[in-house]
């Protein structure tokens, strides 16, 4: 098994508080794999390090064998880091179209160029199409972004994410807030993936990661209490102790 | 040379009267007034004209330019500017540069464009030497004056419940709403009493910087420097900025008059960079 | 097939922002026309063509990047006074000095720009401000080069390409100043769609995101600044050569405050607000003027007030309605 991506002893610490305690985590190449913890546990300082939000405290950071530690935010995306937030974070004023567009534009390095016109290029149309088709946002790709229902939103979170092509995904509670009758389009949207992507799911929602995940790691109080199949969590009693114990919907 | 920081000081004792109340408003409200020092020009020409027209004494005209810059502030709080409380850091810079070149063109139309001039009384005019140290008289009166408010400040501000609910308040105007702290009314009061002290300065200062229409465009960037590099959470930031703004700035125009100011924006700019949160700020998570 | 299609669609969905509307080809044909319509008014037409690109610079770094700033006045001035030097010192050729007067705010801009990348909109504030105070200064105390307090004097331009004389009622000035205004509108028309253009966009609407999505955000930044600053000096350099003086008066704070009221006016993040604004600004400038001249000030600090405190919508409805009208008549001639 190699590693799609890897923590060595990472940590953050905020003054007193140690967020990330000594992490050594393993995210395989083509995984299906969900971090679990209660509010608090330190998720989302975690993810944060991992895409370079936060500087760890010590330890260190390896995307495809190659470390990244102290890398910044966008050029960990052109190595194929990319991820998505739990509070989205879109281009309001834009279309969907745009958005995708532009992360197109900045995979294919056209970025910085100020006088290319953007449908002169062929390369940037095509594949901005097959993303928008893929995500089912073709009938409303002209619409802006901020005038579009949540569960869409949301979809366009995972898209922008996507249209970068990483190998490695974070998925930040996609499902968060997304009302009943959006959710199940957005559960297909996780589900069909591809598989050469390694997808970390960062997630509350049991139902979601029952269903998707492979693996779970479990952390709790910035540890990481406990990692395996999800038959194998589901029956650990120190899990369920500190973490499913809690959530009775299981 | 110390003679130059002797009125260095007072310079920024005066400066720091001037800025305090722009920096409780930018802390508490988060809103930038740049038309600060409008308020300042009003009691300034409120102290000039008392004593010219009505043949108040000058102790007496200083009272009146406090009272007159807090009333017109109260006023124009409730008026117009409370709805900019909500919007944009440029909105606000723009509504309140505006309230600047109305109140630069208002004085220069209904006062004339000349420099005004405080008849100071005799007992305050001339200088003395104290170990070969020349000390002006008015500027001794400057730093007291000041001093005490400074202290008096401190005190209020630390040690009184209107201090200690304005410190919550700026801390965070929402959790402290939600305690009960009538935020509103308490920023109401403070603008007021910024206003006041920015008009008492405006007097005191007319000795120091002079005094005419353009007033609060030429100093609008000292009492920012004041607040941006005092920080806004203190009243000891913005005194110890002022300090160092004052004696930096009377230092530079004794050494090298030929570049001006230009040291002092040079310092902001760098201090700017540099600490982007105040000289003094703490620290924030 | 669908799949062709639909990229089609896309292709066409990209194009449709860049595609000139009739109101727009309306709006160059007058600004030309005007030439021929108002040849007593050339001079004050040559005012409103530097002052709208002076305000399409600041439309590119805040309305596009986001960026605010109270100092634009810097570029302008740096731009105005290097021309001027230029024509003093080296050649009276307008388009050289024009490129010199670019070349030296651009560098400038880039030199600075490091100085806005960080910090909140209030930081931004004070650091544009401070920088153009700072070059106030400069220009106030390097007598010998600047001609200090008395300006700059002995600025003596040659023909436009070895052609075109300026003249007192300002023919020669507001064709040479419009023409460069029209070419660096499509310039910039063309980089505000270009990928780069909207990465900017994208810093602008939320920055953490832009970085999530591999736009490196000082870099952008800091061309754009560049770039910005290049505009405000070739206004600048227009500003020097079309009145043949140069006065510290470039670098006044009044010179980023009246900017900043030429957008609100116009609207900023479409190109044509600052087109837009330096007409009506000039044209109310003008208009009062025939009655106080003195206190054009009071006017212009009531007219911020009124603009933020909210009559920026309503004139807005109104410049849309007009706009939608123009386009109208154009659509119908076209037909």
């Amino acid at each position: 098994m190699s590693a799609a991506l890897r923590t060595f002893d990472l940590v953050k610490s905020f003054g007193g508080i140690t967020a990330t305690d000594h992490v050594d985590f393993t995210l395989a190449k083509g995984a299906r794999h969900a971090l679990i913890g209660p509010n608090g546990a330190g998720k989302t300082t975690f993810v944060n390090q991992l895409t370079g939000v936060l500087k760890p405290s010590s330890g260190r950071i390896e995307l495809m064998g190659e470390e990244i530690t102290t890398l910044p935010r966008a050029a960990r995306v052109k190595r194929g880091l990319a991820r998505t937030f739990q509070i989205n974070q879109l281009f309001a004023t834009m279309t969907p179209l745009e958005m995708i567009a532009l992360v197109t534009a900045e995979r294919l390095g056209r970025g910085s160029h100020p006088f290319r016109a953007l449908d002169r290029d062929a390369e940037l149309v095509d594949q901005t199409a097959e993303i928008l088709n893929r995500f089912r946002l073709d009938d409303i790709m002209d619409r802006r972004i901020a005038t579009l229902p949540y569960g869409k939103q949301r979809q366009i979170e995972i898209a922008a994410a996507f249209a970068a092509r990483p190998s490695v995904l974070l998925l930040d509670e996609p499902a968060a807030g997304v009302p009943e009758a959006e959710r199940r389009e957005l559960m297909r949207t996780v589900a069909e993936l591809p598989d050469d992507v390694s997808v970390l799911l960062i997630e509350h929602d049991m139902d979601l990661v029952f269903r998707f995940a492979t693996r779970i790691t479990v952390l709790v109080n910035g540890r990481v209490l406990a990692e395996g199949t999800p038959e194998e969590m589901a029956r650990d009693p120190a899990v369920r102790a500190a973490y499913l114990g809690e959530d009775a919907h299981v | 040379m110390l003679t130059i920081l002797f009125d260095g000081i007072a310079y920024g004792m005066v400066l720091f009267v001037l800025g305090c109340g722009l920096s409780v408003t930018m802390g508490l409200m988060n809103f930038v007034n740049l038309a600060h020092g409008a308020f300042a020009m009003l009691g300034g020409y409120v102290a000039v004209q008392a004593m010219q027209r009505l043949g108040v004494p000058f102790l007496a005209s200083l009272p009146l330019a406090f009272l007159a810059a807090a009333l017109v502030g109260v006023v124009l709080e409730r008026l117009i500017y409370r709805p900019m409380y909500g919007k944009s850091h440029l909105d606000q810079v723009m509504f309140s540069i505006g309230l600047v070149f109305m109140a630069v063109a208002g004085t220069d139309w209904l006062m004339g464009s000349t420099q005004q001039f405080m008849h100071l009384p005799p007992w305050l005019q001339g200088r003395f030497e104290v170990a070969g140290i020349g000390i002006g008289r008015y500027r001794l009166f400057v730093i007291a004056i000041c001093g005490l408010l400074a202290v008096s400040l401190q005190w209020g501000f630390t040690r009184t419940r209107f201090g200690s609910r304005l410190r919550a308040a700026v801390d965070d105007a929402r959790v402290a709403r939600g305690l009960g702290i009538p935020v509103n009314r308490l920023f109401a009061l403070t603008f007021a009493l910024g206003c006041g002290l920015a008009g008492l300065g405006g007097a005191l200062g007319i000795e120091l910087m002079g005094l005419d229409p353009s007033f609060p465009l030429k100093f609008m960037i000292y009492f920012l420097i004041v607040v941006t590099v005092g920080g806004t959470s203190s009243i000891t930031g913005p005194f110890f900025a002022a300090m160092l703004l004052g004696v930096a700035d009377v230092i530079g125009k004794y050494l090298v008059p030929e570049i001006g100011a230009f040291i002092i924006y040079a310092l902001m700019v760098v201090l700017l960079i540099t600490r982007p949160h105040g000289l003094f700020a703490r620290v924030r998570a | 097939m669908r799949a062709e299609t639909f990229e089609s669609r896309v292709r066409q969905a990209l194009h449709a922002g860049r595609r000139w509307h009739p109101a727009e080809i309306a709006f160059w044909c007058l600004a030309f026309a005007a030439f021929l319509l108002f040849p007593s008014q050339l001079l004050l037409l040559n005012e409103i063509a530097i002052l709208a690109l002076f305000a399409l610079s600041l439309d590119l770094i805040l309305g596009y990047a986001g960026i605010v700033s109270l100092g634009h006045a810097a570029f302008l001035g740096t731009g105005a006074y290097a021309a001027g030097l230029f024509a003093k010192h080296v050649g009276g050729d307008p388009l050289a000095g024009l490129a010199a007067g670019m070349a030296a705010a651009g560098l400038l801009g880039l030199v600075t720009s490091p100085l806005v990348l960080r910090g909140t909109d209030l930081t931004r504030l004070m650091i544009t401000l401070g920088v153009a105070l700072i070059l106030y200064e400069l220009a106030n105390s390097l007598g010998w080069l600047t001609g200090g307090a008395d300006g700059l004097q002995g600025v003596v331009m040659g023909p436009v390409l070895g052609l075109f004389d300026f003249d007192i009622f300002g023919r020669t000035a507001y064709l040479y100043s419009l023409c460069v205004l029209f070419t660096l509108f499509l310039v910039a028309r063309r980089v505000v769609h270009s990928p780069f253009g909207l990465s900017l966009r994208a810093i602008r609407d939320n920055p953490l995101r832009a970085s999530a999505s591999g736009v490196p955000n000082a870099r952008r930044l800091a061309a754009a600044y560049t770039i910005a600053a290049t505009y405000a000096g070739a206004a600048g350099a227009l500003l020097a050569q079309t009145t043949q003086f140069v006065s510290l008066d470039v670098l006044d704070f009044h010179r980023s405050a009246d900017l900043m009221l030429v957008l609100i006016i116009g609207g900023a993040g479409y190109l044509y607000g600052g087109l837009i604004g330096a007409i009506a600004f000039k044209l109310l400038q003008d208009a009062i003027a025939t009655f106080t001249p003195q206190y054009w000030m009071f006017w212009i600090g009531l007219f911020l007030v009124l603009f933020v405190l909210g009559g920026r919508e309503i004139i807005h409805g109104g410049v849309k309605a007009v706009a939608g009208r123009l386009a109208g008549i154009g659509r119908g001639a076209a037909r």
